[in-house]
């Protein structure tokens, strides 16, 4: 157990990490059939703008700060991006959802120069505390009940709210939606803000974690996070979290077991047994066209 | 007909010949600025690669981002059997005893000479393609099942796989894990003399390849893989192997995408894992949107544009002081003008909606540019020469920039899905067709 012990818990952690970006995948892709590539980029601009926040206010004003700056900026590239090719046939979406990330990680490089940043130390989620014999930072135990509540809140507004059931109803069937008089565009919007501002506070945990930021380092967490929706079954939002504990566990133990050279390859072989064994996902509902 | 095909065949083979000829002078002349070089050789690689994913995303219709991958394994057969063997144990120092202990091109050398040095090259770049297309046939298998962005995410993971498997420790022997491979034969190595062909033979190995693939899609394949892309359905129904054809396709592709690796190891003369991330995948597709998806010609055309632009002609961009007054006027006009253009662009694009539509956009864009003008101006009163913006990596943004333009508001590329020559020639190809289809109802 001792042995076993502090791999399950940073896998907890990155996994609770990993599931707070997935959620803005899940979203997404529900309601606008879209795999968002930019989004693992505006998580890395919420650690970059969080590098910077922090080294001028205290963190009571950085944090939110940096949430509503990160919320601004996805609604911003879903607006510019995204929304003149909502008629546009769906591979030009993706296209432009590669350039977009393109284009962050390019502006990212050019503010900071392609020096990796340090990422401040947020005071008592850094601290180190002593679990079971094994030392680790408080973010580790916080992160998961963190993920928790948020996802449980997330699930209240979207069964509970009209908002919540206006996202509902456009993932169903967006151009019905329309007719019946749900405002797509506001839904979509509001999409964007609950997915970026998730992937703000998942950047905190995840690099109060990882100690440096640079442009590209959100891509492979972001391409980790869309396979735990996959793997979930894209749309639904518990299937994101439960798919990204999941990978987060299994990387943890398969980077303890120094085969860390495959921790990467093991999630992108997930994806192809779960697309060929069961392509909704554990808890997708089963759509015809999707694969 | 015939004596039609027979002078197209002449005026093209004329074409070539200038190019060649062209391009040796390059090669040669003291006057050639070295970017120039640099330019052509990366853009005719960039070509052929931008080519080998137009095939699949342009004419199978299979959103496939793996390109990087089968370039990786293209570069690192093509590395790993080229290297000299007396460099081996220097190169392969992490690893006891690493290397293949022989060198293709190397062996033959010595026996033929200057020539063997070419036939050795010519088999390790087919060597390095059939590598990459034994892996995409391994992958297709169960990847190829899956549709449009589910494919593309599994063809990504599967380049980052590769990208892992290369730099695993127990393949260090022959991959030299995360370190670099270098030494091996490049373009530099190849001179008759004192006459160097260092562009000549990335344009002919390039050439042929991309020769190929037209020929390909001109096929009764080509065909099959244009139906596929249109309509699945009504393809199977026309009788064509829905499995077969997109496995062939996919081969094919990462076969072409594997030489080109290779070339890219020569152009580079060194080979390390890092550089074949995702974004070089990236970079082609947004090639190939560019040049126009289905459209061989604009994703030749686009590639030289790209590689270009990020090269060499934008570079200024990348500078954070200009050395006279004259380079200061310049730069404030061509920045203005480029603000100017994009704001009328965005007013062309909103021309037909109606104002309470468009306010918001209309405001916001005339606030963006007014403010960005405001800062041009107040630079061109100022008395500084240091560039606002301006330094490095600056470059990068308006480049992206650019393309984030194209794709939304260019959404067709350069070339649409047409061809150049079809282009230079639309007026005689509709008269022929004409006069054919009048010979055929006789």
């Amino acid at each position: 157990m001792s042995r076993i012990l502090p791999y399950l818990l940073s896998g907890i952690s990155v996994g609770g990490q990993y599931a707070l970006i997935s959620i803005g995948y899940t979203m997404v892709y529900g309601i606008l059939r879209l795999i968002n590539f930019a989004h693992g980029d505006i998580f890395t601009v919420a650690g970059l703008l969080m590098v910077y926040a922090a080294a001028t206010m205290p963190l009571y004003i950085s944090a939110p700060l940096v949430i509503i700056l990160t919320i601004i900026l996805g609604v911003l590239v879903e607006k510019v991006a995204y929304k003149p090719l909502r008629t546009a046939p769906r591979m030009s979406v993706m296209i432009s959802a590669i350039g977009m990330s393109y284009l962050l990680q390019n502006t990212m490089w050019y503010l900071t120069g392609g020096l990796a940043k340090k990422y401040p130390t947020l005071p008592w989620i850094s601290d180190k505390i002593n679990v079971g014999g094994t030392t680790t930072s408080r973010v580790t135990l916080i992160t998961p009940f963190l993920t928790v509540i948020l996802v449980i809140f997330l699930v209240m507004l979207i069964k509970k709210t009209k908002i919540g059931m206006a996202m509902r109803a456009a993932s169903r069937d967006f151009e019905t939606a329309q007719l019946m008089g749900v405002k797509v565009d506001s839904v979509v919007s509001f999409t964007f803000i609950v997915g970026s501002g998730l992937a703000a506070v998942g950047s905190m945990l995840y690099f109060t974690n990882y100690a440096t930021v640079t442009p590209v380092v959100g891509a492979m967490p972001g391409l980790k996070a869309f396979v735990a929706a996959v793997f979930g079954g894209i749309g639904s939002i518990p299937g994101a979290v439960i798919g990204g504990f999941i990978i987060g566990i299994c990387e943890s133990f398969i980077k303890g077991a120094s085969w860390t050279t495959f921790s990467d390859a093991f999630t992108f072989g997930l994806l192809i047994v779960i697309l060929g064994v069961k392509p909704t996902g554990l808890f997708g509902e089963s759509l015809t066209e999707k694969v | 007909m015939k004596k039609n095909n027979q002078r197209q065949g002449l005026i093209t083979a004329g074409i070539v010949i200038v190019l060649l000829a062209v391009l040796v002078l390059l090669d040669n002349a003291a006057w050639v600025p070295p970017m120039l070089l640099t330019v052509l050789r990366k853009g005719v690689i960039y070509a052929l690669v931008a080519v080998s994913m137009n095939l699949l995303n342009g004419f199978t219709g299979l959103f496939s981002l793996g390109q990087a991958g089968f370039m990786l394994l293209g570069a690192y057969s093509y590395a790993v059997l080229t290297i000299p063997v007396e460099n081996q144990t220097a190169i392969y120092q992490q690893f006891k005893n690493g290397g293949l202990h022989f060198s293709i091109t190397e062996s033959l050398t010595n026996v033929m000479g200057e020539f063997g040095t070419l036939i050795g090259v010519i088999i390790c770049l087919i060597i390095a393609g059939a590598v990459a297309a034994l892996f995409a046939y391994l992958i297709g298998l169960p990847v190829l099942r899956l549709k449009s962005d589910y494919l593309a995410i599994a063809t990504l993971g599967f380049a980052e796989i590769l990208r892992a498997l290369v730099q695993f420790e127990k393949l260090g022997p022959v991959t030299n894990g995360s370190n670099l491979l270098y030494g091996f034969t490049s373009f530099s190595n190849f001179q008759i003399g004192t006459l160097h062909l260092g562009t000549v033979m990335p344009f002919l190995f390039s050439g042929a390849c991309i020769w190929i693939v037209v020929l390909l899609i001109n096929s009764t394949y080509g065909r099959a893989f244009k139906a596929i892309r249109d309509d699945e359905v009504a393809a199977e129904a026309m009788g064509i192997n829905l499995a077969k054809h997109k496995r062939m396709s996919f081969v094919i592709s990462s076969f072409f995408a594997g030489i080109s690796g290779g070339l890219l190891a020569m152009y580079q003369a060194s080979v390390q894992a890092v550089t074949f991330k995702s974004a070089m995948t990236y970079e082609i597709l947004l090639i190939v949107v560019i040049g126009g998806i289905g459209s061989i010609t604009g994703s030749i055309l686009a590639s030289f544009l790209f590689v270009g632009c990020s090269e060499w002609w934008l570079r200024f961009l990348d500078n954070t002081t200009v050395v006279s007054l004259n380079g200061k006027i310049a730069s404030v006009i061509v920045i203005c003008v480029a603000i100017v253009g994009v704001v009328a662009l965005i007013f062309w694009r909103n021309r037909k909606k109606a104002f309470a539509d468009k306010r918001n956009t209309i405001f916001l864009t005339l606030i963006v540019g007014a403010v960005l003008l405001a800062g041009q101006i107040k630079f061109a009163i100022s008395s500084s020469l240091q560039l606002p913006l301006l330094r490095s990596g600056f470059r990068m943004v308006i480049f992206s920039i650019v393309i984030m333009i194209m794709v939304l508001f260019f959404s067709k590329g350069i070339m649409g899905d047409r061809e150049l020559p079809d282009l230079l020639q639309k007026r005689r190809n509709a008269k022929a067709a004409k006069a054919s289809k009048g010979g055929d109802a006789q």
